[in-house]
């Protein structure tokens, strides 16, 4: 048995076909229903997010199930097959348990370390799971999977910088107020900047807005949306009192707020901070209010100036989170080769226990006389001399599972108690862990 | 056994200082609490030790300098640990536990016998004066280590340099909030205590004001701290101004507390270092 991953994703896949994947994204059939036409394929596993598309699956003839695994993704995305097989990556076993983990690391993301893509993964082992193709090893490699990605969340600083512009001035937000709930944000002009940044500041809690835009329409729409206040251009200034975070973008060609229009309303608002986002270029607010006290501003580049330090912190971070990834790739390995022992230990136990009922039943048809409670302290006691002696050498197989001679073990054991494997389930592979 | 209580809690706060020390470092909610415990079970063993005391001398034992720095890193940790229940500041350990290690080591060291029980010392007054200007004291020193961290936190931003530490620190807000609390509190209690101070001099030396060095002292610092919260209320100073300016209150604590009994002669000789 195998575990094969075969996906596209940013890296390998051109922007026409990413077209083609976020469109398989928002489909409303999931491609897990036609798992019964994929003869070579036995547990499947369907990730789609914006950026990528992957089957992770097991099988034991890998060189079929890939062909049916490219055959339904051909169908997902629409394309000619050849497009498609030249953007493909197909994973093998630890290669592929490797790149599972990173994806859930957020390792293989666009943006390195971007916090989505794990509950993104979650969701999908929650549709696998009420189509039923999910099994012993898809089951276990998932569950490791998010244990994973949680201990690289908590052991690394990955996810901890922010890496986008609007980010880093909520980021900055916070470092200054705590909570922005609570907190009061004025508009200043109605960019597509500002509406993104407006729009992280709402998600982080802030309810109350303020929008100032010269064209009343744009205002109005934005106000709208956000269940903001508008105010006329002209008063914007003494609009400052009582708002805490300004967010500037409009089109002057210079700026609109001076330090000595600020300082007097730095004293009337009781020196309250003040935190002015300047993201319009050139810029709206002269940097000298930056020097007053309680008053902060950041403008494009030092917000770029974050990203950029952030983003360098990431891939820094990201140095530490492969070798956790390395780590536990390592022990998912040893637990898929004691999968291999197993229908030899399932055949032992089930001779055994074989033998043990069939003699349990020859002695007591010659012991009528014995009541229920001695023909069932006779069973316990048949049960436990089984297990004790069957204690050993199940876990002289287990130990010798992780090793390249476990071939040469597997087949002793079997001529020494003669056992018949086939007979034994690969389904009970989940015995391993006892 | 109380010396070994005293040399037990300045272990548990030497433990809770390098515990806080990585928790700053690096971010960790075991490493936290391993920390905590081994600050609160320090102001266990600080606790008893100075109940012991207490209860042998049958009034609060603060005559001696090796007394009154144990009870005062007391009660910073009990301040500190009410503080941060109340406004949830974990960061401020890591002030708060070398402070207390600090001035409890000494304690340890210093001579520690009990000076001969002098009638002096056990007024009602003397108690409400010692424990309540050594409480303002205690939360002077919290406010210290906020301010500290509010100048490092603000100087990050204001230099727009992200820096490594930074993402570690509470937000500017919350700290300018603990230090204004803490003076909001400390001052009342210190007013308190130098008023009871001086109610029990005028029945002790017939005067309440006896140019004592540690009476000037201690009222320069109770004005700072006036300014102080004259200015955070009436003209709303905040942030950077009043971070330095609970600074330099905290070092006018300092030299009262600690230069004025070492270097100066006065009634306060009593609770000196003899």
């Amino acid at each position: 048995m195998d575990i094969y991953l075969v996906g596209m994703n940013h890296k390998t896949a051109p922007v026409e076909i990413r077209e083609r994947i976020a469109q398989v994204c928002r489909l409303n059939a999931s491609p897990l229903e036609h798992r019964t036409h994929c003869r070579a394929v036995e547990e499947l596993f369907f990730l789609s997010t914006c950026n990528r598309v992957e089957f992770l699956f097991t099988t034991s003839n890998g060189l079929q199930a890939v062909e049916e695994m490219t055959d339904l993704m051909v169908r997902l995305v629409d394309l000619p097959k050849d497009v498609v097989v030249n953007h493909l990556y197909v994973h093998r076993n630890l290669d592929a348990v490797r790149h599972l983990f990173r994806v859930a690391s957020s390792l293989d993301s666009m943006v390195v370390g971007e916090p989505q893509i794990l509950g993104q993964i979650k969701d999908a082992y929650r549709e696998a799971t009420q189509y039923r193709t999910v099994g012993v090893v898809l089951n276990r490699l998932l569950h490791k999977t998010f244990s994973v990605a949680k201990r690289v969340r908590t052991e690394t600083n990955i996810g901890c910088h922010a890496v986008s512009v609007s980010y880093a001035a909520v980021t900055l937000a916070k470092k200054i107020f705590g909570e922005l709930q609570g907190k009061r944000v004025m508009l200043l002009g109605a960019g597509e900047m500002a509406e993104l940044a407006a729009e992280h500041f709402r998600s982080n809690g802030v309810r109350n807005m303020v929008i100032v835009n010269r064209t009343l329409e744009r205002a109005v729409e934005l106000a709208r949306r956000f269940h903001a206040q508008t105010i006329p251009f002209s008063h914007f200034l003494d609009a400052l009192l009582q708002v805490d975070i300004v967010l500037c973008s409009t089109a002057a060609a210079e700026p609109i707020l001076r330090a000595e229009d600020l300082k007097p309303r730095m004293r009337k608002r009781k020196n309250r901070p003040l935190f002015f986002i300047d993201i319009a270029m050139p810029r709206n607010v002269d940097p000298k209010i930056h020097d007053l006290d309680n008053v902060y501003l950041y403008d494009i580049d030092d917000l770029k100036g974050i990203v950029d330090f952030n983003l360098s912190e990431r891939r820094h971070e990201a140095e530490k989170a492969q070798h956790i990834i390395d780590t536990e790739t390592l022990q998912f390995q040893q637990w898929l080769q004691t999968l291999d022992v197993v229908p030899t230990i399932i055949a032992l136990r089930r001779k055994a226990e074989e033998i043990r009922r069939a003699e349990l039943r020859k002695t007591l048809s010659q012991l009528p006389e014995l009541s229920d409670k001695e023909k069932e302290a006779i069973g316990v006691l048949t049960e436990t001399i089984i297990k004790k002696l069957l204690h050993d050498p199940i876990v002289f197989l287990k130990k010798k599972s992780v090793r390249d001679s476990k071939n040469a073990y597997v087949n002793f054991t079997q001529q020494l108690f003669n056992l018949d494997q086939e007979d034994a389930p690969t389904s009970s592979l989940d015995c391993t862990d006892g | 056994m109380e010396h070994i209580l005293l040399i037990l809690a300045a272990c548990g706060y030497c433990v809770g200082s390098v515990g806080y020390f990585f928790f700053l470092v690096r971010n960790g909610e075991n490493v936290h609490r391993a920390a905590w415990i081994s600050l609160v079970g320090g102001m266990l063993f600080h606790g008893a030790a100075i109940g012991m005391r207490f209860f042998a001398a049958g009034h609060l034992e603060v005559s001696t300098l090796s007394e009154a720095l144990s009870f005062f890193s007391w009660l910073l940790v009990v301040t500190y640990l009410v503080i941060q229940n109340r406004l949830g500041l974990r960061i401020l350990g890591t002030f708060v536990a070398p402070l207390a290690a600090a001035f409890t080591l000494p304690s340890t060291i210093l001579p520690s016998h009990m000076m001969p029980a002098s009638p002096l010392l056990k007024s009602v007054w003397v108690w409400i004066h010692v424990s309540t200007l050594f409480a303002a004291n205690a939360l002077f020193a919290v406010a210290f280590a906020a301010a500290v961290l509010y100048l490092y936190q603000e100087r990050i931003i204001k230099k727009k340099r992200p820096g490594s530490l930074d993402d570690r620190l509470p937000a500017l807000e919350r700290l300018d909030r603990v230090n204004h609390v803490c003076l909001l509190m400390g001052f009342p209690l210190m007013t308190l205590g130098l008023l009871a101070g001086f109610l029990y001099a005028s029945t002790v030396w017939k005067s309440p004001w006896n140019w004592d060095p540690k009476e000037i002292f201690a009222l320069i610092t109770w004005f700072i701290y006036a300014i102080l919260l004259h200015e955070r209320l009436a003209v709303g100073w905040r942030g950077r101004k009043a971070a330095w300016l609970a600074i330099f209150g905290f070092s006018a604590v300092l030299i009262t507390f600690l230069g004025v009994n070492l270097f100066l002669k006065g009634h306060h000789t009593l609770f000196s270092s003899q």
